[in-house]
């Protein structure tokens, strides 16, 4: 890589970098705080690359136009924060039930309601998983540096194509708007998963039929020939609806297995210092960058601690917690919010380990310092 | 029984549909698959959209590319089809609460816009999947199971605010005058931009026994003889009209079009290049 190819960006230039070079050709959404660098970068960039920009009317008309899009077969994006992510659950419910890949970036923010807009939080990671009615699947990943931001929101397209399903890139202010040099990688040094497609002269194929050695259905684009219905009522694999209770339990389970089944391919995690660590603190987005300072210090002091920061927040990495969990002392949980992921935590340690909780909900963001001390009074 | 229509426009195997019977639905349903025919419409060029509420079934029995949406948000759905894929001919089905409660705000920037795709509102003055509430189509005074002493609201006149919000071509039709909304229908599909066409559709379930308003029969009787044509209305006193209600084509006027204004940008980069 050349040295002049490195750019100063923010983390959510770096997103638009990463959708554009995953191939992304429509954008539709909302201004918010802080999420608006995003509509920004793709208006501009869009047309550039004969892709298509819209402004709508609100944050649930940009979440349904990014789905209307992602079916006439183009990758999709929208982008939000808090409120705006509130008010696009209901769709995104959709997307998973009718199976569109497209990727949703929440650039988290204080809250709740109005909050503090302006300040960072991780206050989401519960709605991404609970926050449209229904069982569902869910794929949420949570960026900690710009060059992840771009890295990320690939991978985001990627597993939204290879699973057919919504996916939530889980920014959080203090990484969207943090500036740091990346270099952009080459295209060819990228790899680009395309949504499976039914031949175009498949005159039986059915919408929503998984083929033999296949995880999710093929899917046609509206256009495309295949004259077909797609619906967010419970469909058999025709696409039509029923009202078939053995039916609804295959679909519902369908959808939730073709995550569940593949959680390997889907978690990606970080490790440090893990080898022999006593103490874990477990933290993950802006948040893990204050953490890995303080395990740093930690470290310099001689103390034995580690951090594990999940990549990918839903699916969790259960299997690997519950492996390092078996051998430390106490994990702490570093996160901007309540208490959270320690829910998750606590339910897949389930006693083997002690559970210590770092968390802040007054919009400043959480110090290596802070972590520091938790980590002397715990080890 | 079957005929050529249904035969080429309809998924034969999904009917019967599930409106009661006297519902006005299928007849407006009838006069889009029409309207579809008479321009040659190619079938694989053709997306349906709808949202939830009984008019929004229509889709899943048209033999298109059909998507049925969340309440309210067919409009919206509908733009990211049309923009993602203008050369798709881009038709929404909605219902008078589907498309001017929920999805009033939808509805007037789709409007405002003037995105080309083509609205028929399938309005039976009363929201008729979850029972017979009033709708912002309900008369004032009627009733609905959430009116039980008169609906206070004062309702939309749909096709007048599409045309306030932007649409270019407006129109009004019944399931009386079933062949005018197919015509209605042809020239919105061929309007290059936002179109609108109420259909004013008959609910004898819940609209007219709440209401005491007779038949099917006595509603398309009133329909036929409440309705005035545009062109009749024109030579018309404002006595002669009182309690009437217009019917044809009301707006029709020539601005720029959504998806080509955006292609002109597309254009201007592929110059560069």
């Amino acid at each position: 890589m050349k040295k002049n190819n490195i750019k100063l960006m923010q983390g959510n230039e770096a997103c638009v970098e990463g959708a554009l070079a995953a191939g992304m050709r429509f954008y539709g959404g909302y201004p918010i705080t802080p999420s608006t660098e995003i509509a920004e970068g793709s208006a501009q960039k869009l047309p550039k690359v004969g892709g298509k920009f819209i402004q709508m009317e609100d944050e649930i008309a940009g979440m349904a136009a990014t789905i209307g899009a992602a079916l006439t077969g183009v990758k999709a994006m929208t982008a939000t924060s808090g409120p705006g992510f509130s008010l696009k659950q209901e769709n995104i419910g959709y997307a998973a039930i009718a199976e569109i890949p497209c990727v949703i970036v929440n650039v988290q923010r204080h809250g709740p309601s109005t909050g503090l807009p302006t300040s960072p939080s991780q206050g989401d990671v519960m709605q991404a998983k609970w926050g449209t009615h229904g069982d569902h699947p869910v794929i949420a990943i949570s960026p900690s540096s710009v060059k992840e931001a771009f890295d990320l929101t690939v991978r985001c397209f990627n597993l939204a194509e290879k699973y057919r399903t919504p996916v939530i890139l889980l920014l959080d202010e203090i990484v969207g708007h943090m500036r740091e040099g990346i270099a952009i990688p080459d295209p060819s040094e990228l790899e680009i998963i395309d949504r499976k497609k039914p031949s175009k002269d498949d005159k039986n194929y059915l919408a929503y039929k998984v083929e033999e050695g296949e995880i999710v259905p093929a899917m046609a684009g509206f256009g495309d020939g295949h004259r077909y219905h797609v619906t967010g009522l419970v469909h058999d694999e025709s696409g039509f609806p029923t009202n078939s209770n053995e039916i609804a339990d295959v679909l519902c389970t369908r959808i939730m297995k073709k995550v569940e089944d593949h959680v390997d391919d889907i978690v990606a995690y970080e490790e440090f210092h893990m080898e022999d660590a006593e103490v874990v603190v477990l933290s993950y987005g802006g948040t893990a960058r204050s953490a890995k300072s303080a395990v740093k210090k930690a470290r310099e002091k001689g103390l034995k601690v580690g951090m594990f920061r999940p990549i990918t927040i839903w699916p969790f990495p259960e299997k690997q917690v519950k492996e390092f969990a078996k051998n430390v002392k106490g994990i702490i949980v570093a996160e901007l919010n309540y208490g959270q992921l320690v829910l998750e935590v606590e339910r897949v340690v389930k006693g083997s380990a002690d559970i210590f909780h770092i968390g802040k909900v007054d919009g400043e963001i959480i110090t290596p310092n802070e972590i520091l001390s938790k980590i002397e009074e715990v080890i | 029984m079957t005929n050529a229509l249904v035969e080429n426009y309809f998924r034969v195997d999904k009917l019967p549909h599930i409106w009661c019977p006297g519902c006005g639905h299928g007849i407006l349903m009838r006069s889009i698959a029409k309207a579809i025919e008479n321009l040659g419409l190619d079938k694989d060029k053709v997306c349906i959209v709808s949202g939830i509420g009984c008019s929004s079934r229509a889709p899943g029995y048209m033999d298109f590319n059909t998507l049925h949406t969340t309440h309210g948000r067919a409009l919206a759905f509908a733009t990211g089809v049309k923009m993602a894929r203008p050369e798709l001919e881009v038709i929404v089905i909605t219902g008078d609460g589907d498309a001017s409660a929920i999805g009033g705000n939808h509805l007037i920037h789709a409007a405002r816009r003037n995105i080309n795709i083509t609205t028929i509102v399938f309005n039976n003055n009363i929201y008729g999947m979850t029972g017979g509430q009033y709708s912002p189509a309900t008369p004032t005074g009627d009733l609905g199971t959430t009116a039980p002493y008169g609906n206070i609201d004062r309702p939309f006149d749909i096709p007048k605010l599409a045309a306030a919000a932007g649409a270019t071509y407006v129109g009004r039709a019944t399931a009386y005058h079933a062949n005018l909304l197919t015509k209605l229908v042809e020239n919105g599909i061929q309007n290059k931009g936002f179109s609108l066409i109420e259909g004013l559709s008959v609910c004898p379930t819940y609209y007219g026994r709440k209401n005491k308003k007779g038949t099917v029969v006595d509603i398309m009787k009133w329909q036929k003889e409440t309705a005035v044509d545009t062109k009749v209305a024109a030579k018309l006193s404002p006595e002669q009209l009182e309690g009437k209600f217009l019917i044809g084509e009301l707006k029709n006027e020539a601005e720029p079009e959504y998806t080509e204004e955006y292609q002109k940008i597309i254009d201007r980069f592929v110059k560069e290049r």
